[in-house]
Protein backbone atom coordinates (compact mmCIF):
# COMPACT_ATOMS: atom_id res chain seq x y z
CA UNK A 1 0.00 0.00 0.00
CA UNK A 2 1.29 3.44 -0.91
CA UNK A 3 2.21 5.60 2.01
CA UNK A 4 2.20 9.33 1.48
CA UNK A 5 5.17 10.67 3.49
CA UNK A 6 3.73 14.19 3.81
CA UNK A 7 0.65 12.81 5.58
CA UNK A 8 0.46 12.95 9.37
CA UNK A 9 -2.17 10.25 9.41
CA UNK A 10 -2.84 7.80 6.61
CA UNK A 11 -6.01 5.78 6.79
CA UNK A 12 -6.24 2.91 4.32
CA UNK A 13 -9.44 1.00 3.62
CA UNK A 14 -10.76 1.52 7.09
CA UNK A 15 -14.05 -0.12 7.95
CA UNK A 16 -15.80 0.08 11.30
CA UNK A 17 -18.47 -2.31 12.51
CA UNK A 18 -20.76 -1.98 15.50
CA UNK A 19 -21.75 -5.60 15.95
CA UNK A 20 -23.27 -6.58 12.62
CA UNK A 21 -23.75 -3.00 11.44
CA UNK A 22 -21.10 -1.48 9.23
CA UNK A 23 -20.70 2.19 10.14
CA UNK A 24 -17.67 2.94 7.94
CA UNK A 25 -17.03 1.29 4.59
CA UNK A 26 -13.43 1.12 3.30
CA UNK A 27 -12.44 4.75 3.82
CA UNK A 28 -8.97 5.84 2.74
CA UNK A 29 -7.82 9.36 3.48
CA UNK A 30 -4.67 11.27 4.41
CA UNK A 31 -4.54 13.94 7.11
CA UNK A 32 -1.99 16.63 6.21
CA UNK A 33 0.34 17.79 8.94
CA UNK A 34 -0.10 21.52 8.20
CA UNK A 35 -3.75 21.76 7.36
CA UNK A 36 -7.18 21.73 8.88
CA UNK A 37 -9.33 18.92 7.53
CA UNK A 38 -13.09 19.12 7.94
CA UNK A 39 -15.44 16.14 7.90
CA UNK A 40 -18.97 17.00 6.79
CA UNK A 41 -22.03 14.92 6.08
CA UNK A 42 -25.55 14.25 7.32
CA UNK A 43 -26.18 12.79 10.76
CA UNK A 44 -25.32 9.12 10.92
CA UNK A 45 -22.97 9.28 7.94
CA UNK A 46 -20.08 8.00 10.03
CA UNK A 47 -17.94 11.11 10.21
CA UNK A 48 -17.72 11.10 14.02
CA UNK A 49 -17.17 7.35 14.07
CA UNK A 50 -14.34 7.74 11.62
CA UNK A 51 -12.86 10.63 13.60
CA UNK A 52 -12.88 8.46 16.70
CA UNK A 53 -10.94 5.70 14.96
CA UNK A 54 -8.03 8.13 14.57
CA UNK A 55 -7.18 7.94 18.27
CA UNK A 56 -8.92 4.65 19.03
CA UNK A 57 -11.78 6.19 20.97
CA UNK A 58 -13.97 3.43 19.54
CA UNK A 59 -11.99 0.95 21.65
CA UNK A 60 -14.26 1.95 24.52
CA UNK A 61 -17.29 0.65 22.61
CA UNK A 62 -17.42 -3.09 23.28
CA UNK A 63 -19.11 -4.06 20.01
CA UNK A 64 -16.92 -1.87 17.80
CA UNK A 65 -14.49 -3.52 15.42
CA UNK A 66 -12.06 -1.69 13.14
CA UNK A 67 -10.42 -3.16 10.04
CA UNK A 68 -7.97 -1.61 7.62
CA UNK A 69 -4.93 0.37 8.55
CA UNK A 70 -4.36 3.74 10.23
CA UNK A 71 -0.80 5.02 10.28
CA UNK A 72 0.38 7.90 12.44
CA UNK A 73 3.71 9.01 10.99
CA UNK A 74 3.89 5.60 9.35
CA UNK A 75 3.20 3.72 12.56
CA UNK A 76 0.17 1.45 12.80
CA UNK A 77 -1.95 2.81 15.66
CA UNK A 78 -3.88 -0.47 15.93
CA UNK A 79 -0.68 -2.52 16.35
CA UNK A 80 -0.64 -4.54 19.59
CA UNK A 81 2.50 -2.70 20.64
CA UNK A 82 0.76 0.70 20.51
CA UNK A 83 0.24 2.30 23.90
CA UNK A 84 -3.28 3.71 23.67
CA UNK A 85 -2.81 6.23 26.47
CA UNK A 86 0.28 7.54 24.72
CA UNK A 87 -1.59 7.57 21.40
CA UNK A 88 -4.36 9.73 22.86
CA UNK A 89 -1.79 12.18 24.14
CA UNK A 90 -0.35 12.43 20.63
CA UNK A 91 -3.79 12.59 19.06
CA UNK A 92 -5.87 14.78 21.35
CA UNK A 93 -9.59 15.28 21.23
CA UNK A 94 -12.10 18.05 21.89
CA UNK A 95 -15.75 17.11 22.15
CA UNK A 96 -19.07 18.62 21.22
CA UNK A 97 -19.98 19.65 24.73
CA UNK A 98 -17.24 21.28 26.76
CA UNK A 99 -16.29 18.75 29.44
CA UNK A 100 -13.83 20.32 31.86
CA UNK A 101 -12.93 18.26 34.92
CA UNK A 102 -14.70 19.46 38.09
CA UNK A 103 -11.39 20.87 39.24
CA UNK A 104 -9.67 24.23 39.10
CA UNK A 105 -8.78 25.84 35.79
CA UNK A 106 -5.13 25.25 36.62
CA UNK A 107 -5.66 21.57 37.41
CA UNK A 108 -7.65 21.02 34.23
CA UNK A 109 -4.60 21.98 32.20
CA UNK A 110 -1.91 20.61 34.54
CA UNK A 111 -3.52 17.19 34.85
CA UNK A 112 -2.31 15.81 31.52
CA UNK A 113 1.32 16.92 31.71
CA UNK A 114 1.49 15.64 35.27
CA UNK A 115 0.18 12.13 34.58
CA UNK A 116 2.27 11.88 31.44
CA UNK A 117 5.30 12.94 33.42
CA UNK A 118 5.97 15.89 31.15
CA UNK A 119 6.61 18.19 34.09
CA UNK A 120 7.28 17.57 37.75
CA UNK A 121 8.70 20.82 39.09
CA UNK A 122 6.03 23.35 39.99
CA UNK A 123 7.68 26.07 37.89
CA UNK A 124 7.73 23.85 34.79
CA UNK A 125 4.11 22.97 35.29
CA UNK A 126 3.19 26.65 35.76
CA UNK A 127 4.95 27.48 32.51
CA UNK A 128 3.15 24.67 30.69
CA UNK A 129 -0.22 25.76 32.02
CA UNK A 130 0.40 29.35 30.99
CA UNK A 131 1.63 28.40 27.52
CA UNK A 132 -1.32 26.09 26.91
CA UNK A 133 -3.83 28.67 28.11
CA UNK A 134 -2.16 31.31 25.95
CA UNK A 135 -2.27 29.08 22.88
CA UNK A 136 -5.90 28.39 23.58
CA UNK A 137 -6.54 32.14 23.73
CA UNK A 138 -7.80 31.92 27.29
CA UNK A 139 -4.88 33.15 29.41
CA UNK A 140 -5.87 36.82 29.62
CA UNK A 141 -9.37 35.90 30.70
CA UNK A 142 -8.42 33.45 33.45
CA UNK A 143 -4.91 34.32 34.64
CA UNK A 144 -6.24 35.98 37.82
CA UNK A 145 -8.52 33.10 38.76
CA UNK A 146 -6.65 29.93 37.98
CA UNK A 147 -7.93 28.35 41.18
CA UNK A 148 -11.58 28.84 40.24
CA UNK A 149 -13.43 25.77 39.08
CA UNK A 150 -13.23 25.07 35.33
CA UNK A 151 -16.96 24.47 35.32
CA UNK A 152 -17.59 28.05 36.46
CA UNK A 153 -16.44 29.40 33.10
CA UNK A 154 -18.80 30.27 30.25
CA UNK A 155 -19.44 27.61 27.60
CA UNK A 156 -17.03 29.15 25.13
CA UNK A 157 -14.35 29.55 27.78
CA UNK A 158 -14.88 25.97 28.88
CA UNK A 159 -14.38 24.78 25.33
CA UNK A 160 -11.16 26.76 25.05
CA UNK A 161 -10.12 25.29 28.40
CA UNK A 162 -10.67 21.84 26.91
CA UNK A 163 -8.52 22.85 23.96
CA UNK A 164 -5.84 24.09 26.39
CA UNK A 165 -6.08 20.75 28.17
CA UNK A 166 -5.59 18.90 24.89
CA UNK A 167 -2.66 21.14 23.93
CA UNK A 168 -0.98 20.77 27.33
CA UNK A 169 0.26 17.25 26.60
CA UNK A 170 1.93 18.51 23.43
CA UNK A 171 -0.13 16.55 20.90
CA UNK A 172 0.64 16.23 17.21
CA UNK A 173 -2.96 15.98 16.05
CA UNK A 174 -6.11 17.53 17.51
CA UNK A 175 -9.47 15.96 16.69
CA UNK A 176 -12.50 18.17 17.22
CA UNK A 177 -15.98 16.68 17.20
CA UNK A 178 -18.43 19.54 16.56
CA UNK A 179 -16.55 21.78 18.99
CA UNK A 180 -18.85 24.78 18.47
CA UNK A 181 -22.29 23.21 18.28
CA UNK A 182 -23.07 24.18 21.88
CA UNK A 183 -21.61 27.69 21.60
CA UNK A 184 -23.01 31.08 20.63
CA UNK A 185 -21.70 32.88 17.51
CA UNK A 186 -19.11 34.96 19.39
CA UNK A 187 -17.67 31.98 21.24
CA UNK A 188 -17.77 30.09 17.94
CA UNK A 189 -15.79 32.84 16.23
CA UNK A 190 -13.18 32.66 19.00
CA UNK A 191 -12.81 28.91 18.55
CA UNK A 192 -12.53 29.35 14.80
CA UNK A 193 -9.88 32.02 15.24
CA UNK A 194 -8.10 29.66 17.60
CA UNK A 195 -8.21 26.83 15.06
CA UNK A 196 -6.66 29.21 12.58
CA UNK A 197 -3.84 30.03 15.01
CA UNK A 198 -3.25 26.40 15.93
CA UNK A 199 -3.03 25.33 12.31
CA UNK A 200 0.54 24.51 11.34
CA UNK A 201 1.53 23.66 14.89
CA UNK A 202 -0.88 20.72 15.00
CA UNK A 203 -2.66 18.71 12.36
CA UNK A 204 -6.35 19.40 12.97
CA UNK A 205 -9.38 17.37 12.00
CA UNK A 206 -12.79 18.86 12.73
CA UNK A 207 -16.24 17.34 12.40
CA UNK A 208 -18.90 19.97 11.89
CA UNK A 209 -22.53 20.22 10.88
CA UNK A 210 -22.07 23.87 10.11
CA UNK A 211 -20.95 23.98 6.51
CA UNK A 212 -20.08 27.63 6.67
CA UNK A 213 -17.75 26.72 9.49
CA UNK A 214 -16.14 23.94 7.48
CA UNK A 215 -15.71 26.40 4.63
CA UNK A 216 -14.17 29.00 6.94
CA UNK A 217 -11.74 26.95 9.01
CA UNK A 218 -10.53 24.15 6.79
CA UNK A 219 -8.25 23.83 3.81
CA UNK A 220 -9.48 20.37 2.96
CA UNK A 221 -12.93 18.89 3.25
CA UNK A 222 -14.16 15.31 3.21
CA UNK A 223 -17.83 14.55 2.60
CA UNK A 224 -19.17 11.36 4.15
CA UNK A 225 -22.43 9.70 3.28
CA UNK A 226 -23.78 6.35 4.49
CA UNK A 227 -20.41 5.34 5.88
CA UNK A 228 -18.49 6.08 2.71
CA UNK A 229 -16.11 8.85 1.82
CA UNK A 230 -17.90 10.40 -1.15
CA UNK A 231 -15.58 13.25 -1.95
CA UNK A 232 -12.34 14.62 -0.57
CA UNK A 233 -10.56 17.71 -1.83
CA UNK A 234 -9.59 21.34 -1.35
CA UNK A 235 -12.29 23.13 0.65
CA UNK A 236 -12.53 25.90 -1.94
CA UNK A 237 -13.31 23.33 -4.63
CA UNK A 238 -15.79 21.37 -2.55
CA UNK A 239 -17.84 24.46 -1.78
CA UNK A 240 -17.71 26.14 -5.18
CA UNK A 241 -17.53 23.22 -7.55
CA UNK A 242 -18.00 19.78 -6.01
CA UNK A 243 -17.37 16.89 -8.38
CA UNK A 244 -19.94 14.53 -6.95
CA UNK A 245 -23.67 15.02 -7.25
CA UNK A 246 -24.26 13.82 -3.69
CA UNK A 247 -21.80 16.38 -2.34
CA UNK A 248 -23.48 19.12 -4.32
CA UNK A 249 -26.96 18.12 -3.18
CA UNK A 250 -25.81 18.05 0.44
CA UNK A 251 -23.96 21.35 0.57
CA UNK A 252 -26.58 23.22 -1.43
CA UNK A 253 -29.39 21.99 0.82
CA UNK A 254 -30.94 19.58 -1.66
CA UNK A 255 -30.23 16.48 0.37
CA UNK A 256 -33.40 14.41 0.26
CA UNK B 1 -31.44 18.99 -10.28
CA UNK B 2 -33.32 18.02 -7.13
CA UNK B 3 -35.26 20.78 -5.37
CA UNK B 4 -33.93 22.43 -2.24
CA UNK B 5 -35.24 21.12 1.04
CA UNK B 6 -36.19 24.72 1.79
CA UNK B 7 -38.72 25.48 -0.93
CA UNK B 8 -38.43 29.25 -0.59
CA UNK B 9 -34.83 28.96 -1.74
CA UNK B 10 -36.01 27.51 -5.06
CA UNK B 11 -38.55 30.30 -5.31
CA UNK B 12 -35.84 32.94 -4.80
CA UNK B 13 -33.54 31.42 -7.40
CA UNK B 14 -36.47 31.05 -9.80
CA UNK B 15 -37.36 34.70 -9.32
CA UNK B 16 -33.77 35.75 -9.96
CA UNK B 17 -33.59 33.73 -13.15
CA UNK B 18 -36.94 35.11 -14.25
CA UNK B 19 -35.73 38.69 -13.86
CA UNK B 20 -32.61 37.97 -15.90
CA UNK B 21 -34.73 36.57 -18.78
CA UNK B 22 -37.03 39.57 -18.56
CA UNK B 23 -34.09 41.99 -18.71
CA UNK B 24 -32.59 40.09 -21.61
CA UNK B 25 -35.89 40.27 -23.51
CA UNK B 26 -36.10 44.03 -22.96
CA UNK B 27 -32.50 44.56 -24.08
CA UNK B 28 -33.10 42.52 -27.23
CA UNK B 29 -36.24 44.54 -27.98
CA UNK B 30 -34.29 47.75 -27.43
CA UNK B 31 -31.68 46.74 -30.00
CA UNK B 32 -34.36 45.79 -32.55
CA UNK B 33 -36.44 48.93 -32.03
CA UNK B 34 -33.42 51.25 -32.06
CA UNK B 35 -32.38 49.78 -35.41
CA UNK B 36 -35.92 50.14 -36.74
CA UNK B 37 -35.94 53.75 -35.64
CA UNK B 38 -32.62 54.25 -37.41
CA UNK B 39 -33.65 52.54 -40.65
CA UNK B 40 -37.00 54.26 -41.13
CA UNK B 41 -35.99 56.83 -39.65
CA UNK B 42 -38.43 57.27 -36.77
CA UNK B 43 -37.40 59.78 -34.07
CA UNK B 44 -40.51 59.02 -31.97
CA UNK B 45 -39.64 55.37 -31.81
CA UNK B 46 -36.06 56.33 -30.95
CA UNK B 47 -37.33 58.47 -28.08
CA UNK B 48 -39.35 55.52 -26.79
CA UNK B 49 -36.31 53.24 -26.82
CA UNK B 50 -34.45 55.81 -24.75
CA UNK B 51 -37.31 56.08 -22.26
CA UNK B 52 -37.75 52.31 -22.01
CA UNK B 53 -34.15 51.86 -20.93
CA UNK B 54 -35.22 52.91 -17.44
CA UNK B 55 -37.16 49.66 -17.12
CA UNK B 56 -33.97 47.67 -17.73
CA UNK B 57 -32.12 49.74 -15.14
CA UNK B 58 -34.90 49.14 -12.64
CA UNK B 59 -34.77 45.36 -13.07
CA UNK B 60 -31.00 45.43 -12.68
CA UNK B 61 -31.40 47.17 -9.32
CA UNK B 62 -33.96 44.55 -8.32
CA UNK B 63 -31.68 41.68 -9.34
CA UNK B 64 -28.97 43.23 -7.23
CA UNK B 65 -31.26 43.49 -4.20
CA UNK B 66 -32.51 39.92 -4.53
CA UNK B 67 -29.03 38.48 -5.12
CA UNK B 68 -27.67 40.22 -2.05
CA UNK B 69 -30.64 39.00 -0.04
CA UNK B 70 -30.12 35.41 -1.19
CA UNK B 71 -26.43 35.56 -0.31
CA UNK B 72 -27.17 37.06 3.10
CA UNK B 73 -30.10 34.87 4.08
CA UNK B 74 -29.44 31.58 2.37
CA UNK B 75 -25.65 31.39 2.09
CA UNK B 76 -25.80 29.66 -1.31
CA UNK B 77 -23.13 27.06 -2.03
CA UNK B 78 -21.60 25.48 -5.10
CA UNK B 79 -23.90 25.64 -8.14
CA UNK B 80 -26.32 27.95 -6.29
CA UNK B 81 -23.54 30.34 -5.38
CA UNK B 82 -22.21 30.35 -8.92
CA UNK B 83 -25.66 30.99 -10.29
CA UNK B 84 -26.38 33.90 -7.96
CA UNK B 85 -23.00 35.49 -8.68
CA UNK B 86 -23.49 34.94 -12.41
CA UNK B 87 -26.96 36.49 -12.26
CA UNK B 88 -25.56 39.53 -10.47
CA UNK B 89 -22.87 40.01 -13.11
CA UNK B 90 -25.11 39.19 -16.05
CA UNK B 91 -27.61 41.80 -14.89
CA UNK B 92 -24.89 44.45 -14.95
CA UNK B 93 -23.80 43.40 -18.43
CA UNK B 94 -27.33 43.32 -19.82
CA UNK B 95 -27.85 46.79 -18.40
CA UNK B 96 -24.82 47.90 -20.45
CA UNK B 97 -26.27 46.24 -23.54
CA UNK B 98 -29.41 48.30 -22.96
CA UNK B 99 -27.25 51.42 -22.77
CA UNK B 100 -25.70 50.67 -26.16
CA UNK B 101 -29.16 50.26 -27.67
CA UNK B 102 -30.16 53.56 -26.08
CA UNK B 103 -27.05 55.18 -27.53
CA UNK B 104 -28.01 53.94 -30.99
CA UNK B 105 -31.47 55.44 -30.53
CA UNK B 106 -29.93 58.72 -29.41
CA UNK B 107 -28.11 59.05 -32.72
CA UNK B 108 -31.26 58.64 -34.84
CA UNK B 109 -32.24 62.36 -34.89
CA UNK B 110 -28.67 63.41 -35.62
CA UNK B 111 -28.31 61.08 -38.58
CA UNK B 112 -31.75 61.88 -39.92
CA UNK B 113 -31.58 65.64 -39.42
CA UNK B 114 -28.09 65.84 -40.85
CA UNK B 115 -29.02 65.04 -44.42
CA UNK B 116 -28.55 68.44 -46.02
CA UNK B 117 -29.69 67.32 -49.44
CA UNK B 118 -33.17 66.64 -47.97
CA UNK B 119 -34.14 62.99 -47.79
CA UNK B 120 -30.72 61.95 -48.90
CA UNK B 121 -30.17 58.46 -47.48
CA UNK B 122 -26.80 56.99 -46.82
CA UNK B 123 -26.39 53.69 -48.64
CA UNK B 124 -24.21 51.80 -46.17
CA UNK B 125 -27.01 52.17 -43.63
CA UNK B 126 -28.51 49.08 -45.22
CA UNK B 127 -25.66 46.96 -43.87
CA UNK B 128 -26.33 47.75 -40.25
CA UNK B 129 -29.62 45.90 -39.63
CA UNK B 130 -28.10 42.50 -40.39
CA UNK B 131 -25.17 43.26 -38.10
CA UNK B 132 -27.71 44.27 -35.46
CA UNK B 133 -29.57 40.99 -35.91
CA UNK B 134 -26.35 39.11 -35.43
CA UNK B 135 -25.54 41.01 -32.21
CA UNK B 136 -29.07 40.64 -30.94
CA UNK B 137 -29.02 36.88 -31.67
CA UNK B 138 -25.87 36.58 -29.60
CA UNK B 139 -27.61 38.30 -26.69
CA UNK B 140 -30.61 36.01 -27.01
CA UNK B 141 -28.54 32.86 -27.32
CA UNK B 142 -26.40 33.83 -24.31
CA UNK B 143 -29.49 34.37 -22.17
CA UNK B 144 -31.15 31.20 -23.48
CA UNK B 145 -27.98 29.37 -22.47
CA UNK B 146 -28.35 30.85 -18.98
CA UNK B 147 -31.98 29.78 -18.76
CA UNK B 148 -31.06 26.25 -19.89
CA UNK B 149 -27.78 26.13 -17.91
CA UNK B 150 -26.27 25.05 -21.23
CA UNK B 151 -22.47 25.38 -21.25
CA UNK B 152 -22.12 24.21 -24.85
CA UNK B 153 -24.56 26.81 -26.11
CA UNK B 154 -22.49 29.39 -24.20
CA UNK B 155 -19.35 28.25 -26.00
CA UNK B 156 -21.14 28.65 -29.36
CA UNK B 157 -22.04 32.25 -28.44
CA UNK B 158 -18.43 33.03 -27.63
CA UNK B 159 -17.29 31.49 -30.88
CA UNK B 160 -19.81 33.47 -32.91
CA UNK B 161 -18.28 36.75 -31.72
CA UNK B 162 -15.48 36.48 -34.29
CA UNK B 163 -18.00 36.70 -37.13
CA UNK B 164 -19.51 39.84 -35.60
CA UNK B 165 -16.05 41.37 -35.30
CA UNK B 166 -15.39 40.59 -38.96
CA UNK B 167 -18.71 42.17 -39.86
CA UNK B 168 -17.73 45.27 -37.93
CA UNK B 169 -14.37 45.47 -39.72
CA UNK B 170 -15.98 45.29 -43.12
CA UNK B 171 -18.61 47.91 -42.20
CA UNK B 172 -15.86 50.11 -40.84
CA UNK B 173 -14.00 49.96 -44.16
CA UNK B 174 -17.16 50.55 -46.15
CA UNK B 175 -18.12 53.59 -44.07
CA UNK B 176 -14.65 55.11 -44.27
CA UNK B 177 -14.63 54.66 -48.03
CA UNK B 178 -18.06 56.22 -48.22
CA UNK B 179 -16.94 59.24 -46.20
CA UNK B 180 -13.92 59.74 -48.44
CA UNK B 181 -16.15 59.71 -51.49
CA UNK B 182 -18.96 61.79 -49.94
CA UNK B 183 -17.33 64.30 -47.63
CA UNK B 184 -20.68 66.09 -47.09
CA UNK B 185 -21.96 63.06 -45.21
CA UNK B 186 -19.06 62.76 -42.82
CA UNK B 187 -20.90 63.90 -39.70
CA UNK B 188 -23.80 61.48 -40.32
CA UNK B 189 -21.61 58.57 -41.27
CA UNK B 190 -19.46 59.15 -38.20
CA UNK B 191 -22.63 58.47 -36.18
CA UNK B 192 -23.15 55.27 -38.16
CA UNK B 193 -19.61 54.26 -37.28
CA UNK B 194 -20.53 54.61 -33.65
CA UNK B 195 -23.68 52.58 -34.22
CA UNK B 196 -21.58 49.79 -35.73
CA UNK B 197 -19.15 50.07 -32.85
CA UNK B 198 -22.02 49.85 -30.36
CA UNK B 199 -23.23 46.67 -32.05
CA UNK B 200 -19.74 45.24 -31.92
CA UNK B 201 -19.59 46.04 -28.18
CA UNK B 202 -22.99 44.41 -27.65
CA UNK B 203 -21.45 41.24 -29.11
CA UNK B 204 -18.55 41.50 -26.66
CA UNK B 205 -20.97 41.85 -23.77
CA UNK B 206 -23.01 38.88 -24.98
CA UNK B 207 -19.71 37.01 -24.97
CA UNK B 208 -19.16 38.04 -21.35
CA UNK B 209 -22.62 36.79 -20.46
CA UNK B 210 -21.85 33.48 -22.16
CA UNK B 211 -18.63 33.13 -20.21
CA UNK B 212 -20.51 33.65 -16.95
CA UNK B 213 -23.13 31.13 -18.04
CA UNK B 214 -20.33 28.66 -18.69
CA UNK B 215 -18.85 29.29 -15.25
CA UNK B 216 -22.22 29.00 -13.51
CA UNK B 217 -22.96 25.74 -15.30
CA UNK B 218 -19.58 24.05 -15.02
CA UNK B 219 -17.68 25.72 -12.17
CA UNK B 220 -14.68 26.30 -14.44
CA UNK B 221 -13.67 29.32 -16.49
CA UNK B 222 -14.07 29.03 -20.22
CA UNK B 223 -10.56 28.69 -21.61
CA UNK B 224 -9.23 32.00 -22.88
CA UNK B 225 -9.83 32.24 -26.57
CA UNK B 226 -8.35 34.37 -29.28
CA UNK B 227 -11.42 36.36 -30.22
CA UNK B 228 -10.14 38.56 -33.02
CA UNK B 229 -7.25 39.80 -35.01
CA UNK B 230 -5.13 42.90 -34.57
CA UNK B 231 -8.19 45.08 -35.37
CA UNK B 232 -9.90 43.97 -32.19
CA UNK B 233 -9.33 47.08 -30.12
CA UNK B 234 -9.83 49.65 -32.82
CA UNK B 235 -12.63 52.04 -31.99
Amino acid sequence: MIHNPSAKISAREVSVFYGANQAIDTVSIDVDRDNVLAFIGPSGCGKSTFLRTLNRMNDTVASARVSGEILLDGEDIYAPSMDVVQLRARVGMVFQKPNPFPKSIYENVAYGPRIHGLATARADLDAMVEQSLRRAGLWDEVKDRLTDSGTALSGGQQQRLCIARAIAVDPEVILMDEPCSALDPIATAKIEELIHELKGRYAIVIVTHNMQQAARVSQQTAFFHLGRLVEFGATSDIFTNPREERTRDYITGRYG
Amino acid sequence: MVDHTVKAFDADIGQLRGMISQMGGLAEDAIGLAMQALARPDPQLAARVRADDKAIDAIEAEVERLAVRIIALRAPMAVDLREVVAALKIAAVVERIGDYAKNIAKRVPMIEGGSEGGGHRIEPLSLLPSMARMASDMVRHALDAFAARDAEAAVRVVESDAALDDFYDSIFRTLVTYMVENPRTISQVAHLLFVAKNLERIGDHATNVAEMVYFAATGTQMADRDRGGPDKDRS
